[in-house]
């Protein structure tokens, strides 16, 4: 603290003689240690080794009030050591030497030898134990104040973001004693964010108090300890019991919105993921008219690719993701034509034994991938701007990967509607799923746009494992986990329709989402299960149903 | 048409195909009980441990004959018939837990065996008539129907790893003690179970022949060729594929009863969509809608998973996946569609 942010200090908090002789003693040492410093130094605050002795020397009291006054001398002082301190003390590790008048900070107390510093030099002391170094003792008031010094103490120091940590720890924490020094801080502080937070807290120090206008600064915040402290008020006798319940409803019901908020994200992301996983499924189904169970099995081997790619590349998973887009399409969309030529060719028009070879296919290629790899799961390594979260407020916090997933899905659907309606094979693809044999004597070689299809909505696969290696680990049933659920989507979405996938997808996710905190994650699962089943009684189609005789 | 002019009119062993059925499931069922019955240090011996293995595939021919029924005769490809299975296994196994300790208060009634008995076939008979109800008055056909009874079964394996199902939580049932006042134990209750599985085999078999024969079971076939033709004629379809359902699914009820006692577990793992998958390749591979066929193929599949999950359990998968796609591609009809072409051609040029 530099001595000018001491003249700044507002009175009115306080009240009586006490507050008079706060100001003026303030005032004497401020007016000392600006004359010190004049001739010392005008930039950095340092304090004679004799002046950090006599601090220190304070502390070594039974008295704890004795010992709080003397933190709160240490933290008004000008040693560059203070922060160092107090944080030593609260943790039970500031010292005095037994046989001695040194200081010291135990680096680590773990052992039975600690190593020790000196707490005025920092430099090294070699080694204590119990019987040499007797830590200063702190009680729970201490530790509370302690902490309000030390969090206010950082509000002078480092970048913004440190300091907003710091406003923020301040919450809650603010009281009579620092509430002076805190409000002062306001004034200096420039950045609104860190403003802000200052402001709660010394609201939420004067809503303590009794102070209704202060309840106006904490409408809508939503930190936890406003919350519990609000509450606390509104349940007591306090004359400010009524007002602060409404505030406090203000902020439950903002806090409700924010959480709806949450779970649709979460939802939305769970649907997005079902969306990438059946949309091929749908392509291939609606034209085709083929079940195809090895579909599962094509999204583990994208995720598989997206793997491989990054055992290729170790240390770059940014760069080894976005190879994995086009890399898991190829991959799968090469094993999805494969499987075409080889064997749903020649089933042409049996969807049952289709279904029943593709199953067969997708034990073959899950077997493999257990042979080759292992049946262990393997973990993808998400990029830097995957990880983490975008936390908007207190109760609404987006994780990116999901964030991103989601981003993802809605840029494949858009790449494959425009696929659909605006390029050549699209048209062949559309004209197929209408009307096959019309389509055939118009001149549209059905057989490969079944291939191109059957390769594309695998390709698709490809990059659902792509999308799925970033929220889960990698393995061989990876596949199968899907595979019901996206049969359920295109059939709820309707067969043959982005849209309808797109919307079925979505809506599953949420409904799921939605239904998990009342009735747990399983049954939930199995409602939404019964939920199509029953959907499918009333509406064969699904939700899309293609226009025309079709069905 | 009365039961027994059924019989005269249409007796049912006078196809080949009935008779050496017939007489093989006797025949090596009464060779199994007498090679049992053999000293042990006999080398045609046949220890309990094998008995019991031979009593499980039975129970398996039993749900694979369940699954011909209608896949076979109807035209009905259920993905889920491991739940029918897996809910006559359940009731199974709630009597036997019963007899200790009941899991919940409403389970103690499982200890009667009458009532036990009963739900063995309610069970599987009450939920295959509600979701057939469903399914087949708003027509679902097809791999639609495919794939709501593989969710069906999904989500009750789901449903049967919770633990508040009071069924086990994922564990499931197991830790039985004793069967009607029997230890479950001894060699005597092993032989004694194979020998009722073997009689419900034939049993059914001889049921499923019937029903088959019989001018229900010509509906179904005309069903299954051409189903809006028969429903034009007059027929009430959806009730029709009910009845037969609603009987395959207490025919694979009946398996799993029998299968649990002889495996001594039963656990939410029988729901999973494999295992029900599993079943179809069976009949797949033995030969849909000739019943024999599905005996044929539970045992052979059976047999050689047993086999090769000891020796090399990597390849056991292989094999099953490359059954379901050479079936598919190239034996439509299966070993026992193998056999007729065979006999065909030889009838032919001779």
């Amino acid at each position: 603290m530099t001595p000018t942010h001491a003249t700044n200090v507002r009175p009115e908090g306080m009240t009586g003689s006490q507050a008079g002789f706060g100001f003026r003693h303030c005032l004497t040492v401020v007016a000392v240690l600006l004359a010190w410093l004049a001739i010392v130094s005008p930039v950095q605050a340092e304090v004679t080794p004799q002046r950090a002795q006599a601090l220190l020397q304070a502390l070594d009291t039974d008295d704890f009030d004795a010992k709080a006054e003397a933190a709160q001398a240490i933290a008004a002082s000008d040693a560059a050591q203070k922060t160092r301190w107090l944080e030593a003390l609260l943790d039970g590790r500031l010292g005095r030497e037994r046989r001695g008048e040194r200081f010291y900070i135990i680096t680590d107390d773990s052992g039975r030898e600690w190593p020790i510093i000196d707490a005025i030099t920092f430099e090294d002391a070699g080694t204590g134990s119990r019987r040499s170094v007797d830590a200063f003792r702190i009680n729970n008031a201490l530790r509370t104040q302690l902490q309000g010094l030390i969090a206010s103490l950082s509000l002078d120091e480092g970048d913004e973001a440190t300091r907003l940590e710091a406003a923020k720890r301040l919450i809650g924490e603010v009281d009579a004693q620092s509430v002076d020094a805190v409000a002062a801080k306001l004034d200096d502080e420039e950045s609104p964010a860190v403003r802000a937070e200052i402001d709660t807290a010394l609201a939420l120090y004067r809503v303590e108090q009794g102070d209704a206008s202060a309840l106006a600064t904490l409408r809508g915040n939503l930190d936890t300890r406003v919350r519990n402290s609000l509450s606390t008020i509104a349940a007591s006798d306090a004359p400010i019991a009524a007002e602060a319940g409404e505030t406090l409803a203000g902020i439950e019901s903002k806090r409700a919105w924010y959480e709806r908020g949450q779970t649709l994200f979460f939802g939305l992301s769970a649907g997005s993921v079902l969306v990438l996983a059946a949309i091929g499924l749908a392509i291939t189904f609606g034209v085709m008219g083929v079940i195809n169970m090895a579909h599962g099995e094509l999204i583990m081997l994208g995720a598989y690719t997206t793997w491989m790619i990054q055992q290729l590349l170790p240390g770059q998973p940014g760069l080894a993701l976005l190879l994995a887009i086009p890399g898991g399409f190829l991959v799968a969309a090469a094993f999805g034509i494969l499987i075409e030529r080889s064997v749903i060719r020649f089933l042409k028009g049996r969807p049952l034994e289709t279904l029943l070879a593709t199953f067969g296919i997708s034990l073959i290629l899950q077997q493999l991938v257990r042979t080759v790899f292992s049946p262990l799961n393997r973990r993808v390594n998400s990029p830097d701007w995957l990880q983490g979260a975008w936390q908007i407020n207190e109760a609404l916090s987006l994780t990116l990967n999901r964030l991103g997933v989601l981003l993802f899905c809605l840029v494949v659907f858009a790449a494959l509607w425009a696929l659909m309606r605006y390029t050549r094979l699209g048209l062949e693809v559309r004209a197929v799923t209408q009307n096959r044999a019309m389509a055939r004597s118009m001149g549209v070689r059905a057989a490969r746009v079944d291939m191109l299809t059957f390769g594309l909505g695998a390709g698709v696969a490809g990059l659902a494992g792509v999308a799925l290696s970033q929220i889960t680990n990698v393995g061989p049933n990876l596949g199968q986990s899907y595979i019901v659920d996206s049969f359920l989507v295109v059939v709820f979405g309707g067969v043959g329709n982005l849209w309808g996938t797109l919307v079925a997808g979505m809506s599953l996710g949420v409904i799921n989402q939605v239904l998990q905190p009342w009735v747990g994650a399983v049954l939930a699962k199995v409602i939404v299960l019964i939920g199509v089943i029953l959907f499918i009684q009333k509406r064969p189609q699904g939700l899309f149903a293609p226009k025309g005789r079709t069905s | 048409m009365s039961l027994a002019t059924m019989f005269k009119r249409n007796s049912l062993l006078d196809e080949r195909s009935t008779w050496i059925t017939s007489v093989v499931l006797i025949v090596g069922m009464l060779a199994v009980v007498v090679l049992h019955a053999l000293p042990p240090d006999h080398a045609w011996h046949l220890n309990g441990s094998v008995v019991s293995l031979l009593g499980k595939y039975l129970t398996y021919m039993l749900l694979a004959l369940a699954v011909d029924l209608i896949w076979g005769y109807l035209g009905i490809l259920s993905l889920g018939h491991g739940a029918f299975f897996a809910l006559g296994g359940y009731a199974m196994g709630l009597y036997l837990t019963a007899q200790q300790a009941p899991l919940a208060p409403w389970q103690a009634v499982m200890a009667h065996f009458p009532v036990a008995a009963l739900a063995v076939i309610l069970a599987p008979g009450l939920l295959a008539l509600v979701f057939g109800w469903l399914a087949f008055r708003s027509r679902v056909t097809g791999v639609y129907f495919s794939i709501i009874t593989q969710a069906l079964t999904f989500a009750l394996m789901l449903a049967f790893n919770r633990n508040e199902m009071a069924m086990g939580g994922s564990t499931g049932l197991t830790r039985f003690d004793e069967l009607l006042g029997f230890a479950l134990a001894g060699e005597g209750m092993t032989v004694a179970l194979f020998v009722a599985s073997g009689v419900a085999v034939l049993l059914a078999f001889w049921g499923c022949k019937a029903v088959t024969r019989s001018r229900l079971g010509r509906v179904c076939m005309a069903t299954r060729d051409a189903e809006a033709r028969v429903r034009f004629i007059g027929y009430r379809v959806e009730h029709v594929k009910l009845a037969v359902f609603v009987l395959s699914a207490m025919i694979a009820g009946i398996a799993g009863a029998l299968y649990v006692p002889q495996v001594g577990i039963i656990n939410p793992s029988t729901f999973a969509p494999l295992f029900s998958i599993e079943v179809v390749v069976w009949v797949a591979l033995g030969g849909r809608a000739t019943l024999y066929g599905a005996l044929l193929g539970a045992l052979v599949v059976n047999y050689l998973k047993t086999l090769l999950t000891g020796v090399m359990p990597d390849a056991w998968l292989f094999l099953l996946g490359g059954l379901f796609v050479v079936v598919t591609m190239f034996l439509p009809q299966g070993v026992a569609g193998l056999m007729a072409h065979l006999r065909r051609r030889r009838e032919v040029t001779a």
